[in-house]
């Protein structure tokens, strides 16, 4: 028990010190914005997402009404509900809906990609030992940000910036090396993805709904192609 | 901000994400039996995390050069199986080297 909480703490610092840069620039915006520092931690402690987080700043600038937040906010989030639905099978009998209804709470890219690439199935005791860490550096990255933000310097402040992109590469690149059927996924879902950054016109569909859509595209290329025998399920 | 304008905007943000969370994990928690859809959720992961890094890790720093820098490092050191706090932060450290180069030239 002790262990598995060990190692959930261990696997969470990396992705606690990716938050803590990126939340710093959320916490810096969100005073530039026009919130207090209690406002712009409170919003970290209980949305704990990036994108959401960062597209909410101006709508509230903006006194925008509640249904647009809410629609901004379920098209950029969406894709959660992909990942909550690709790690349910793999929670072991510890998960009982309690259980559940407390770590849907933290199941963010990081946490959720961290806790898929675990062997067989996961377990409460690690997931909160993941959990944990990330939720203080998200929180505490915030704080940093709207109390201190500018007065960092700028070179440091933008190299920080491609923390969270080391990671996911880290997340992916080792099983893509290893796996055909990944590294086609992880492929597509770069082409797809850059296509509708680059290409006009396309370019104009929001950055959340993009990757919904360009997941679901090359996931379901990799089932078409690649379908998984049931031993490859750890 | 007007705490009475504030709070609204938190209890919606913060639920609206919530819920697509949580129903997922708790609602659908049946065995899913057909085999597209297990695979389709097995590559999930991936084609998530690789659309959120690219094109996005290109501009993240404020210079595509720096950032391109930051980028191959990372790329280099991942498919080499390193951990993810190594990659990370030697991926910040090439952007801030890159800056400092940058700099003198």
């Amino acid at each position: 028990m002790k262990a598995a909480f060990r190692q959930g703490i261990r696997h969470g610092i990396p992705i606690a010190l990716g938050y803590l840069s990126v939340s710093f620039t959320f916490g810096m915006k969100a005073v530039g914005d026009g919130l207090t520092v209690l406002q712009a931690v409170l919003i970290s402690m209980t949305n704990v997402t990036s994108a959401g987080q960062f597209a909410a700043l101006p709508l509230m600038a903006a006194n925008a009404s509640l249904a647009e937040m809410a629609l901004t906010q379920l098209t950029i989030n969406l894709r959660y509900a992909l990942m909550s639905l690709s790690l349910g099978p793999r929670l072991d009998g510890s998960m009982g809906t309690l259980q559940r209804l407390a770590f849907s709470f933290m199941n963010t890219d990081e946490i959720f990609a961290v806790a898929s690439s675990q062997p067989g199935r996961v377990g409460k005791t690690y997931l909160y030992g993941l959990m944990i860490t990330p939720w203080l550096g998200w929180a505490s990255g915030t704080l940093l940000g709207a109390a201190a933000g500018t007065l960092l310097p700028a070179f440091i402040r933008s190299a920080l910036g491609i923390a969270i992109y080391g990671m996911f590469l880290a997340i992916i690149l080792p099983p893509s090396r290893k796996q055909v059927s990944v590294r086609v996924v992880t492929l597509a879902g770069i082409a797809l993805s850059v296509g509708f950054r680059l290409i006009p016109g396309i370019n104009r569909i929001s950055s959340g709904f993009a990757i919904i859509i360009c997941a679901v595209a090359a996931a379901s290329l990799g089932a078409l192609l690649f379908p998984v025998r049931e031993e490859d399920r750890g | 901000m007007n705490w009475a304008v504030f709070l609204p905007y938190l209890a919606v943000t913060a639920g609206v994400t919530y819920l697509i969370r949580m129903l997922p994990l708790t609602v659908f928690r049946r065995e899913i039996k057909s085999r597209f859809i297990r695979s389709f959720l097995t590559y999930i992961p991936y084609a998530v995390l690789g659309a959120m890094t690219f094109p996005d890790v290109i501009f993240c720093t404020g210079d595509v050069r720096t950032a391109v820098c930051g980028t191959a490092v990372a790329v280099a050191l991942a498919w080499r199986g390193r951990s993810l706090l190594t990659v990370a932060l030697a991926a910040c450290c090439a952007v801030a080297l890159a800056q400092a180069v940058l700099l003198l030239i």
